[in-house]
């Protein structure tokens, strides 16, 4: 099934979860925050957010900006 | 010296000089300019990660008792810099916020009308909202009437390190504002920093001046010693400018026939 992450069209594999995509896409864990569907998601709710067709989820960090 | 302390929000802060964290040429830097000039108030920004291209983490650069103010830059209206501040908070940033909306790739000028909408929408959810704007008394009694903590007027195009081209009218913003009027955007020296705390800004906000400087820490130094002077020199109250000499000596007992 195909997902928009960071506003590209990804496919994968039905049942994955938020936790499961940040580590298959190499985004480091301690670092980033995970907007799903327009909410924050806590990384302790990453395992349980299990991802459907048509899911947007946006991978941010804090970076330097004035 | 009476204590001097500038209240925004809840926070009562000693030092008037604020730091974005951009343009950097390693964060090292961060951890020691602040140390370096005592700033209180950090900026961040908030952005997509590339997986391809390992970042740092800039709030781990950031010492602990300084107040984290994201902005929102990258927004184009109230809708995108509000889901940005929500997002921020959510993430634990606390709640204040520096909205930047910017519609204009060139000058990179604030769209004030988007900025109000936005500050209307983030007071009213408690945030501490500091707006980026262009120096339009209009737009800043509607930034008040919105709930705004603080007005932000430009100095000059972000990271132009033009100086206070605007000094007129931020000299009209602080003068009708109820506000804390902080100088933001384009101040490139120390010497511009003073000018704008002499007149009465309440603080200035300084990034590139600073990151991009040969030597950031000492040019960090020199803005926060820069602002304090200026600070002081307004509330010593200035005498005033006038046409011609008026001299300094006595003009009797003159050593000549």
């Amino acid at each position: 099934m195909k997902v928009i992450l960071n506003g590209k069209e990804e496919q994968v594999e039905a049942g994955t979860t938020v936790a499961g995509l940040v580590k298959l896409k190499g985004f480091n864990p301690d670092t980033v925050i995970v907007e799903f569907n327009n909410e924050l998601v806590n990384q302790e709710n990453w395992d349980v957010t299990v991802l459907k067709s048509g899911d947007r989820m946006e991978v941010l960090r804090f970076v330097g900006g004035g | 010296m009476v204590s001097d302390v500038l209240k925004i929000g809840e926070k009562e802060l000693n030092n008037r000089l604020f730091l974005g964290t951009g343009k950097f040429s390693a964060n090292k830097y961060i951890p020691e300019v602040v140390r370096a000039s005592g700033v209180q108030v950090v900026t961040v920004a908030l952005r997509r990660v590339d997986p391809e291209y390992e970042e740092e983490n800039i709030a781990a650069f950031v010492p602990r008792d300084c107040i984290l103010m994201p902005n929102t830059s990258g927004a184009r209206n109230a809708q995108e810099a509000v889901r940005i501040a929500r997002l921020a908070r959510a993430a634990g940033c606390g709640n204040w916020i520096k909205i930047e909306v910017i519609a204009d790739n060139r000058y990179l000028l604030p769209d004030n009308e988007e900025t109000v909408k936005a500050t209307e929408i983030l007071a009213g959810e408690d945030f501490v909202v500091l707006p980026y704007m262009s120096p339009d008394l209009a737009a800043a009694k509607k930034l008040v009437a919105a709930g705004a903590a603080a007005v932000m007027p430009l100095g000059a195009p972000i990271g132009s390190n033009r100086g206070l081209k605007t000094k007129e009218l931020v000299r009209i913003l602080i003068n009708e504002i109820s506000l804390p009027v902080i100088v933001d955007a384009g101040i490139g020296r120390p010497s511009e920093a003073a000018e704008a705390m002499e007149m009465g800004a309440a603080a200035v906000l300084v990034n590139t001046a600073i990151a991009t400087a040969g030597e950031p820490v000492a040019m960090a130094r020199a803005f926060s010693l820069a602002v304090e002077a200026g600070r002081l020199a307004y509330l010593a109250e200035p005498g005033e400018a006038v046409e011609y000499a008026r001299a300094s000596s006595p003009l009797t007992g003159f050593l000549r026939d």
